[in-house]
């Protein structure tokens, strides 16, 4: 997994509340067996208007943020199904950083196995930060994961909060498997203990 | 000493290690895998040349990508077709059990996890799907993971995870007639929202969920997710153990009665607490109909359509205002005017025997409207086989309903099951978000019940007073 130290990257406003995977990403995109090669299907429902052309208000048919790194977002942001394929879509066009007042659990989670910070901001600093983006063409913000802040052109720094075991790992760019399987001697003694104390689950079930 | 919560039982059974900042190492008893979810992650395992640890511990069905129509025939889609074959190389590989497409265990995979005895009490539970809350029902830990997740899982039988808040969704009172845990879950997402469970695991606790058939308290479970919690979860009791008792993977003899003894200590004291309680009184809940783009876009059927220009928040009154223009839905109009094309009754979250036989018994005798398309897909193949020997294919067919074999079908339109775009249906699935059942389509989430009376009338009716 790619390390995330810091970046300074274009940021791409999606002014909307509860954005769902199904949207970041339909269903006909999940029949493939890879990671990669979704950007195609990123937002493929809202790139589009009715007629198939391309929306020309949508944000990724803009070539303002055509290189965008980091999406600015609103509330409760990757809700719904558990679909990895929403995280890869997004690293697959190029976004390393989200930005939202808050995530949906599974989704949060699925960013960090990517290489990808979710980053929550107070809901009225995701708006001010909205405005600059819209009015501003070619606007940038420097995310740093070990000062946890993310810092606005003006220079207005605004800390954010993680897991100080998160934070490592996706600092690190960690292999999670490999960390886990560092524990194998616990998990070993886990399962014997278990075993003793619930055998039901450790019957054959083939 | 302070009591403890049924989730805090679990979780404690559950710690193998924890990092000092909390981070725990948690043991995963059991792990569903599905086609769509899972070919990277046994891609992964080859590439970094990993075995599943426990593979007995797994257990696999395809079910989103299945025809729900004559299975002798090939699939159509190519790439369905490769995701399927994937599934079944993968699982050869790696010495996992596999439901088959042309098994008769085949199902839904949260329907054939209880179906089977695969799901137990005190256990924790997860599958890439995000509708593994279901398993709750049995008072397990149970959850839905992202592929690189599932990955982990098979590597190491374990998964990282931060403890999450604990809520209590308490629930008493009764239920009007006709009424079920469908309406029950809707009312309870209506109220806390998309987002109001997002860090909590939910255990629906009260006399109105005590109530409820092991089938009720699966449906209640399955929609925790739409209420942003990642698990819900009902402590087991002796209608948890009657239905275990005797299902091809549940424990038997001896060890079934130690089991038991187990499960039944899986409660939450009388003085343990909760970080957050909600209550509910069931009397209260009117049969539920969705009209928006979000679960929690829903209100009563004696209600009407939300008007945007009476709300004063910013975000949900542009948020009305969107899903009202993609619904096609005019303000103030009454939910019963609401006109359907399409009813699809299926889904992890009512395509058991249960909702089958209640839609079954509001369909007999009745013809779908002229105007409605309507379907009925059974959870599993053993679900199909029971209602076909109670007759309920009959009863459906005659009423109008096309009778199908099982699969996720058009709960996610992911196999040839999808609405056109304009299309209105009501159904019986989780998921009303825009274009979840077919680019441009307008998903309704009700009942069984309510699903059948619309489908015979050809828009919403008030099931409590339905001739």
């Amino acid at each position: 997994m790619q390390p995330f130290t810091q970046i300074t990257g274009l940021v791409a406003p999606l002014n909307r509340v509860n954005v769902d995977t199904d949207q970041i990403i339909p269903k006909q995109f999940l029949k493939t067996i890879k990671r990669t090669g979704l950007r195609e299907g990123l937002f493929f429902d809202w790139r589009r208007k009715k007629d198939g052309s391309p929306d020309p208000d949508f944000f990724l048919n803009q070539s303002r943020y055509e290189s965008s790194t980091i999406l600015l977002t609103r509330d409760n942001f990757g809700c719904g199904s558990s679909r990895e394929h929403a995280p890869w879509a997004l690293l697959d066009q190029g976004f390393r950083c989200v930005i939202a007042p808050s995530f949906a659990d599974i989704f949060y989670n699925n960013c960090f196995q990517n290489g990808i910070l979710p980053v929550v901001l107070k809901a009225d600093e995701v708006l001010s930060v909205m405005k600059e983006v819209v009015g501003t063409e070619g606007y940038q913000l420097t995310v740093d994961l070990g000062n946890q802040t993310v810092t606005t052109p003006g220079g207005t720094a605004y800390r954010f909060d993680i897991d100080s075991f998160r934070n490592d790992c996706l600092y690190r760019g960690l292999d999670s498997i490999g960390l886990t399987l560092q524990h194998e001697a616990a998990i070993t003694a886990y399962e014997q203990r278990r075993q003793q104390d619930a055998p039901w689950l450790f019957a054959d079930v083939r | 000493m302070a009591g403890t919560t049924l989730f805090d039982k679990i979780w404690e059974s559950h710690v193998v290690r924890a990092e000092p900042d909390g981070t725990t190492l948690l043991y995963i008893d059991r792990q569903l895998v599905h086609e769509v979810t899972s070919p990277q992650a046994f891609e992964g395992l080859k590439l970094a040349g990993r075995r599943p640890r426990r593979p007995a511990a797994t257990l696999a069905v395809p079910d989103h990508n299945v025809p729900t129509t004559d299975r002798k025939l090939a699939i159509t889609d190519p790439i369905s077709a490769k995701q399927i074959q994937t599934l079944e190389e993968n699982c050869r590989d790696f010495g996992i059990t596999l439901f088959g497409m042309n098994d008769i265990r085949q199902g839904v995979v949260h329907i054939i996890g209880p179906e089977q005895g695969f799901t137990l009490p005190g256990t924790t539970i997860v599958c890439g799907d995000s509708h593994t809350s279901t398993h709750g029902a049995f008072g397990a830990l149970a959850f839905g993971i992202g592929t690189s997740e599932v990955e982990h899982v098979l590597a190491t039988q374990c998964l990282v995870q931060k403890r999450p808040m604990t809520m209590e969704i308490r629930v008493n009172g009764t239920l009007s007639d006709r009424c079920s845990a469908k309406d029950i879950i809707l009312a309870i997402i209506g109220k806390i929202g998309t987002a109001g469970g997002t860090g909590y695991v939910i255990e629906y606790t009260g006399s109105a969920i005590r109530a409820l058939s092991m089938e009720g308290r699966m449906t209640l479970c399955n929609m925790s997710i739409e209420g942003g919690a990642r698990a819900g979860m009902v402590a087991p009791d002796d209608k948890t153990i009657a239905y275990i008792k005797g299902r091809p993977l549940a424990p038997k003899g001896d060890l079934f009665e130690r089991a038991v003894q187990a499960w039944q200590q899986l409660k939450t004291d009388s003085n343990a607490r909760y970080d957050a309680t909600v209550t509910f009184r069931a009397d209260d809940i009117a049969p539920q109909v969705s009209w928006g783009t979000s679960p929690g876009m829903v209100t009563g059927v004696d209600q009407k359509v939300p008007d945007p220009r009476m709300m004063s928040d910013e975000k949900t009154k542009n948020a009305t205002e969107r899903a009202l223009e993609y619904m096609g839905l005019s303000p103030n109009m009454p939910i019963t005017d609401i006109k359907i094309d399409k009813v699809f009754i299926g889904s992890c979250t009512n395509s058991r025997i249960e909702d089958l036989r209640l839609a079954a018994s509001f369909a007999k005798g009745r013809k779908v409207a002229k105007t409605v398309h309507a379907m009925v897909v059974p959870g599993s193949g053993l679900v199909k086989q029971q209602a076909e020997a109670e007759g309920l294919d009959l009863v459906f067919r005659e009423a109008g309903f096309e009778w199908r074999e099982a699969g996720c079908s058009m709960c996610l339109a992911m196999n040839a099951d999808v609405l056109q775009p304009g299309e209105r249906c009501a159904s019986t699935s989780n998921r009303n978000f825009e274009g979840r059942q077919g680019a441009g389509g307008r998903t309704h989430l009700v009942s069984p019940a309510m699903a059948v009376a619309a489908a015979v009338e050809g828009h919403f009716v008030d099931i409590r007073n339905w001739s």
